[in-house]
């Protein structure tokens, strides 16, 4: 006879213990330590920094390995602790002019002041399986050059010298934030980037690819794409003074794009920006795309009906954790609803089935 | 980090003052959605972040907590939601409608009717009723602000042409106060007539799609509907077969696989308090002499 | 046509103009899409705007339709309250007028219609957006609608999709006019369809305009149509107009052929 569905309780920690059990896996094998995988997995732990809006790659490593290597549910766990966190205070704003940059290239200038540098890249690499690293992972030192005292400027500031870019406006407005204030729309500049940056590096990606294959082309130069470490300064009010607090790295995307002119500029070129946390850069260029071409309207351009050119489209499916709770909830039980369906259903095949008769 | 690190129902106190002041701007305009800040719940989201956060911001110390999930207290996301509330603010827990100060609730109004100084806080995962008329936000914002609901009318109208009849079974539309068309969450639409009028507070939360919104006690809610197609609130024409109650909204539970089921209460405590009364369904065990 | 008004109180009050353009403009970057437009639309008039294409015609429908905000000049329509600068006005109240006072026919009847929605429903929304709540009245009313646009009656629960050019054009004016709009803004509405299917449909326009009295302004290159349709002509050149006055008159002898 009937059972109720009792034991729920029971039913959820033995299934705690079991994932538990299997997080683990054999325990013959030797476990992974946090620092293992900060340091050794350190672009999982820059994606889930990023997407978890939070820079402590300590954390973002510790949730990686409960989260089993699911890097959305690593993010989960770090937005979850993140958002528990007091708020002390404001950072200055960073300054990337003055990063310290491990890799720096342009694809608009040959050369530059402070040099083309491709530090840690995978892209000159032959994509071959090493199966040295299957047995040993020992690597020889890599060549190193000594510091080079040279300023690194932002490669758009040439062009905006000449006029040839877009100024960008300057503001001492305080951005909003996405994390304390509601998103409504239409939004600012300001909160798009900071709804891409942390938003699916994959649905970012698509959504910057889907421009390039001309849905909303914006004809898009990677200006310049940095990476490497930046000082975070804080003003103290008791001190009157800022002071320097930490570092974090950061990647920057500035696209330089194509533009016809509009009814008060003459032509010039505009910007895509793009800022992550860690070494992340198909993050950052991806990004760059996706503001450009949110921009369409201030920018007096067409819209032609492109994803990526639809604010409300891009910033209400970015984020993975919002995306990826909906989309498993619907594995939890629904049976009062489904029951109303079915008995819908009955009903109007009863009245269907009364008609056919009727009809004979 | 231990479970004292957290505050008293797990939200920060800036962030449940965020929280109560959309509530309370939710109640003083009744049906509107009112956005606020979602926070991330160590919940997925669509699991019930928007009515945890809304209880979070609701409990005191004294209150007693009933979390419900399809009308029951048993199922797995009520326990889970019930045992975190008992975790993180250590508040008296009940499985009794009449015993609870605030009821967290995903899907079903408990039976039994609520009185006043009550919440009753419902889980929504789309609160917009007009979402799939139309997906845009700021479409249906505007919709809202200027009463345009002629589309609302044209999906019943819709259902009427096709079906005969309306042929939306959950999550049925209501206007609230002769005002704003809102989603009262996917309840079954039997349960619609209990949101009239109610002596309860009812808050409605929306974790993911960052949206609270209220209906004060004694508010009139009125299901859409034609004049010559009234709204008609429905359910499995059976009685309990543990309890025999004749008008509560009913399971339907597969027994064999010879096409053999049986009918019950959905609300769990609604029928296990009927048959400590000493009523018994057509498949009930006796529990006390009578018959 | 005498023009008075009997207003509410009995007084008579003398009627002015039903829509009252003044130097409406408006510019894409350095191109022109319209300039200095400015005319009066008397109660049950029919305008017709002509011209090539890229003369600025759709683009002044636009900007009186509130489909496009234009960058200067006056759109005074004369509402129930009085003569009013619908450019002006809130987006609530403009929103209103577009939903009540005034219907929009679209040259593609998909960017008119619901799609998804039966040719009953369509016919249907504008009456229950202005509170409509009785099923049986609401099919009634779009029954007959249907029968004056010629729509059989067997096809009311049918979906647009399944409707030739020509039926959904029809459906897409029923649907606009069964409230009775004060203006109708009509953008080439024979614009898609083959020459039989458009002498139909004119056929059917000009039945409706003369039995209901309509006042509308009909944007189309067709000259049949304006023929056919209108009181008064419009020429439209280069954003400018460069011509106007009774039909007959323009079209017999044209000042800029």
């Amino acid at each position: 006879m009937y059972v109720a569905v009792k034991g729920g309780e029971r039913a959820i920690d033995n299934a705690h213990a079991f994932l538990a059990e299997d997080r683990r896996g054999d325990p013959q094998v030797a476990e992974l330590s946090v620092a293992q995988i900060r340091e050794q997995l350190r672009l999982a732990v820059n994606r889930v920094m990023a997407e978890g809006s939070l820079f402590d790659p300590d954390l973002a490593a510790l949730a990686i390995k409960q989260a089993r290597g699911d890097l959305i549910e690593a993010v989960f766990l770090i937005r979850a602790y993140r958002t528990t966190l007091p708020r002390l205070g404001a950072s200055n704003p960073v300054d990337t002019a003055q990063m310290a940059v491990v890799r720096r290239v342009s694809a608009t200038f040959k050369d530059l002041p402070g040099g083309q540098v491709l530090g840690p890249t995978f892209d000159y690499t032959h994509r071959l399986l090493d199966f040295k690293l299957a047995a040993d992972g020992q690597v020889p030192p890599a060549p190193t050059a000594p510091v080079s005292a040279e300023k690194v400027p932002h490669v758009t500031e040439f062009l905006n010298r000449d006029g040839l870019i877009e100024a960008e406006p300057q503001s001492d407005a305080v951005p909003p934030d996405l994390t304390r204030e509601p998103m409504e729309l239409p939004t600012s500049r300001a909160l798009r980037l900071q709804a891409i940056t942390r938003g699916d590096e994959g649905f970012i990606l698509s959504m910057a690819y889907s421009t390039q294959r001309g849905y909303g082309r914006t004809h898009a130069f990677v200006g310049e794409l940095r990476i490497g470490a930046v000082a975070v300064e804080m003003d103290i009010p008791e001190l009157g003074f800022s002071v320097e607090i930490g570092e974090i790295e950061l990647s920057e995307c500035e696209t330089v794009n194509q533009f016809k002119g509009s009814k008060t500029e003459p032509p010039q070129f505009t910007r895509g920006y793009g800022l992550v946390f860690g070494q992340s850069e198909r993050k950052a260029i991806a990004m760059s795309l996706v503001d450009r071409a949110l921009r369409w309207k201030e920018l007096g351009e067409d819209n032609i009906g492109a994803p990526a050119q639809d604010e409300e489209f891009v910033l209400m499916h970015a984020d993975n954790i919002q995306a990826t709770g909906f989309l498993e909830h619907i594995k939890l039980p629904h049976y009062v609803d489904f029951q109303a369906e079915l008995e819908l259903v009955r009903r109007l095949r009863a009245d269907a089935a009364t008609m056919q008769e009727a009809a004979k | 980090m231990t479970d004292q690190a957290y505050n008293f129902a797990y939200l920060d106190e800036q962030t449940k003052r965020m929280i109560r002041r959309a509530i309370l701007k939710g109640i003083a305009v009744p049906g509107y959605q009112v956005p606020f800040a979602s926070r991330e719940m160590p919940m997925p989201y669509g699991w019930g972040t928007g009515g945890v956060q809304v209880t979070a911001a609701c409990l005191v110390p004294e209150d007693c907590l009933k979390v419900i999930d399809q009308g029951a207290d048993d199922t797995t996301n009520a326990v889970s939601i019930r045992k975190f509330f008992q975790r993180t603010a250590g508040v008296a827990v009940t499985e009794a409608t009449a015993d609870a100060s605030v009821i967290q609730t995903r899907h079903r109004i408990p039976e039994l009717p609520l009185r006043e100084g009550q919440i009753l806080v419902y889980q929504v995962p789309i609160p917009e009723p007009l979402r799939f008329l139309e997906p845009r936000e700021t479409e249906t914002r505007k919709m809202h602000s200027l009463e345009e609901y002629g589309l609302m009318h044209v999906k019943l109208y819709e259902d009427i042409a096709r079906h005969g009849q309306i042929a939306t079974s959950y999550a049925y539309p209501v206007k609230v106060e002769g005002r704003y068309v809102m989603d009262p969450s996917p309840i079954p639409k039997f349960d619609n007539p209990k949101l009239s009028g109610s002596a309860a507070l009812q808050l409605f939360g929306a974790g993911r799609e960052q949206r609270i919104y209220a209906v004060p006690p004694y508010t009139s809610v009125v299901s859409l509907d034609f004049e010559d197609h009234p709204f008609v609130a429905g359910k499995a024409p059976h009685d309990c077969d543990l309890c025999g109650a004749t008008d509560s909204y009913l399971d339907e539970v597969i027994v064999d696989d010879a096409g053999g089921r049986m009918f019950v209460c959905s609300d769990t405590d609604f029928c296990r308090g009927r048959k400590d009364a000493g009523h018994i369904g057509r498949l009930g065990v006796q529990t006390d002499g009578g018959a | 046509m005498e023009m008075t008004n009997v207003s509410v109180d009995g007084r008579t009050k003398p009627a002015g103009p039903l829509l009252s353009v003044r130097d409406l403009g408006k510019r894409y970057g350095t191109r022109i899409g319209c300039a200095n437009v400015s005319f009066d639309l008397w109660p049950g008039e029919v305008l017709g705007i002509v011209g090539e294409s890229g003369s600025g015609k759709s683009t002044l429908l636009s900007c009186l339709a509130g489909h496009l905000e234009p960058d200067r000049g006056q759109v005074v329509f004369d509402t129930r309250n009085g003569p009013r600068d619908t450019i002006t006005m809130s987006e609530p109240e403009r929103r209103k007028l577009g939903r009540t006072d005034w219907a929009f026919v679209h040259q593609n009847p998909r960017d008119g219609l619901r799609m998804g929605v039966t040719a009953g429903g369509n016919v249907g929304e504008r009456l229950m957006a202005v509170g409509a709540r009785h099923y049986g009245d609401i099919r009634a009313q779009a029954l007959d609608w249907l029968g004056r646009v010629e729509i059989a009656a067997e096809r009311i629960d049918d979906r647009p999709s399944a409707f030739s050019g020509g039926m959904q054009q029809r459906l897409q004016i029923a649907r606009n006019l069964v409230t009775g709009p004060r203006l109708v803004f009509m953008d080439e509405p024979t614009g898609g369809l083959d020459v039989s299917v458009q002498a139909r449909l004119l056929d059917l326009l000009r039945g409706l305009v003369r039995e209901m009295g309509l006042s509308a302004i009909i944007v189309t290159h067709d000259l049949a149509v304006v023929r056919l349709l209108a009181d008064r002509l419009m020429v439209m050149k280069g954003g400018h107009v460069v011509e106007q006055g009774l039909t007959d008159q323009v079209l017999d002898d044209p000042q800029h052929a």
